[in-house]
């Protein structure tokens, strides 16, 4: 069989389209979606530069309207997505000890139930599921909000004003959004790890809720922390600027919206993935 | 800063009052595309206690002009200065400038999520940085002028866009504004709607009780007719370019077709 699989792929029609030179307009597409993607980049980057700039120069100018915006964010990206979030707990306690309980009894690895819980519910599920619950339930709405404002023309009202549209608009989001994050995940996890023990309780693993709390205590380290914190700091603020960005850096029209907004939701996703990714390197660089 | 601090005496001996705008060959782009050419070569003087109005038709560059001299982009030529300051001004140190100008836009352009008590306040409580309870009563002041208490808790979606469009007026005016740009503000309104906005305006011009100084006007408008008598200073716009027709009177004088067309003449055929 081998023999043959080399032969069909050894033939001659395969080696006359291999050696073929690649169409033009292959090229030309490869080309424009990796200038867009540079471009894209490039954008990002320095809105996420201005608005941190905003920020720290900001601080202490019109507190009296910006900061009740940050708190009204915070409770908006955090508060207010707290029952989604005990639902979401309950049902990924169920997901990880209900697919994993099974196995370990059979390999007599239980003893590791508290660190595989760790290892996928606090260092990957419970960040990557509170950032992209945070993007469909508040990213995708500041991107309809801030678009539809900029094309009805209240971002320009707010700078004849003299109003910064960053100050007013994009810092409450980005604050409320990184707060709001980091909360939901800290709910999220201990939800899930409360969860997951109920679960395994009910399916009658013989693990007293001392040892498994012993487990999920050595298998957590400072780093663990650390890492939690900065990750989901980190996913809430480039959500909300990647939001942002593409709700009110440029000019749209209003049946633009929709276009922003799927482009918006898609780059967050890759975002927090990728990021995700570097994190993973991070923990396994230690 | 020279020119809003001293009288221009001339060399007749006459006093002027000083310039607030001063545009020398300034070409402005368009807000949808910043180097698109919309108007050019425009020379043009408003002192202090002008009223002018800039005619033109639909699409010939009014509002991407006014937004121009409203500081919302920067001039593509030229040079323009507001107030004796360079302009586009977009740093904090000289924004006190800018403020000094108010501008009012075609549609109002509201924040739909606030309402239009909120919509008011929201400037004089960024910049003086004050609560919602300490603007209270200066907004209730500036709505009940404007007669917009009875929607003060309504939001803009709520109202038709006269209402809207007073409420646009009463958020510029309370930042007190020496000088105040309005984009059409009586484009499509009823007949006592039209009677109202221009007694205001007059009133403004004149020295409202609310501001307790004369405000200078500049407004854009596609019919000219309805500023008979009450205007000063006419130009209009036309083929990119800012044409300075001077009183009422050489407003009728002029030949244009264009002026005839604001003016709503019917054309020989």
């Amino acid at each position: 069989m081998a023999k043959a699989s080399v032969t069909s792929f050894d033939s001659p029609p395969v080696r006359f389209v291999l050696r073929m030179p690649i169409p033009r307009s292959v090229v030309h597409y490869l080309g424009r979606k990796l200038f867009r993607f540079l471009l894209t980049v490039q954008g990002l980057g320095a809105f996420a530069l201005i608005t941190l700039g905003v920020i720290f120069r900001k601080f202490r100018t019109a507190r009296q309207v910006v900061w009740p915006l940050v708190f009204h964010e915070t409770a908006r990206a955090g508060l207010r997505l707290l029952p989604l979030f005990l639902f979401m707990s309950a049902s990924l306690g169920l997901v990880v000890i209900g697919q994993t309980v099974s196995w370990l009894t059979k390999v007599g690895a239980i003893n590791y139930l508290g660190t595989i819980m760790v290892v996928v519910v606090v260092r990957e599920l419970g960040p990557l599921l509170t950032a992209l619950l945070v993007l469909a339930r508040i990213g995708a709405a500041n991107v309809i909000e801030l678009g539809t404002a900029r094309a009805l023309g209240e971002v320009e009202a707010l700078e004849a004003l003299g109003i910064d549209p960053v100050h007013y608009l994009v810092v409450p989001r980005v604050i409320g959004m990184a707060a709001g994050a980091f909360s939901l995940m800290v709910y999220l996890i201990l939800g899930a790890l409360i969860s997951g023990y109920l679960w395994a309780f009910l399916q009658d693993v013989p693990l007293r809720p001392g040892e498994y709390f012993r487990q999920l205590a050595e298998a957590l380290s400072g780093l663990d922390f650390a890492m939690l914190a900065i990750k989901t700091l980190v996913f809430g603020f480039m959500i909300a600027v990647i939001t942002c960005y593409h709700g009110l850096a440029q000019p749209l029209r209003l049946e633009e919206v929709s276009y922003a907004t799927v482009r918006a939701v898609a780059q967050s996703v890759i975002a927090c993935v990728l990021l995700d990714a570097l994190f993973i390197i991070i923990y396994l660089a230690k | 800063m020279a020119g809003i601090t001293t009288i221009a005496k001339s060399e007749t001996g006459v006093t002027s009052p000083p310039a607030i705008i001063e545009m020398r060959e300034v070409a402005s782009g368009s807000m949808r595309d910043l180097n698109t050419v919309g108007v050019e070569g425009v020379n043009w003087t408003v002192a202090a206690h002008d009223y002018w109005v800039i005619g033109g038709l639909q699409g010939s560059g009014k509002s991407d002009f006014l937004a121009m001299t409203g500081g919302l982009m920067p001039p593509l030529r030229g040079e323009y200065r507001l107030f004796g300051e360079k302009m586009p001004i977009f740093d904090e140190a000289r924004l006190p400038t800018r403020l000094r100008m108010g501008l009012v836009f075609e549609t109002g352009q509201l924040f739909n999520h606030l309402t239009i008590r909120e919509n008011v306040g929201l400037p004089f409580r960024y910049h003086k940085n004050l609560s919602k309870a300490a603007v209270f009563d200066r907004v209730s002041t500036f709505l009940e002028a404007l007669e917009l208490g009875p929607f003060a808790d309504s939001t803009p979606g709520a109202l038709a866009l006269n209402w809207q469009k007073r409420a646009a007026l009463a958020r510029a005016l309370i930042l007190e504004p020496d000088l105040l740009l309005l984009d059409s503000p009586v484009f499509g309104l009823d007949l006592r709607q039209l009677n109202w906005w221009l007694g205001f305006m007059d009133e403004l011009w004149r020295g409202h009780k609310l501001l307790a100084r004369p405000v200078t006007l500049v407004v854009t408008t596609a019919d000219l007719r309805p500023w008979r008598g009450r205007a000063h200073q006419f130009a209009i716009l036309r083929e990119r370019k800012l044409s300075v027709l001077g009183t009422w009177q050489q407003v009728e004088a002029a030949s244009s077709e264009l002026v005839s067309e604001l003016l709503t003449i019917e054309q020989k055929r």
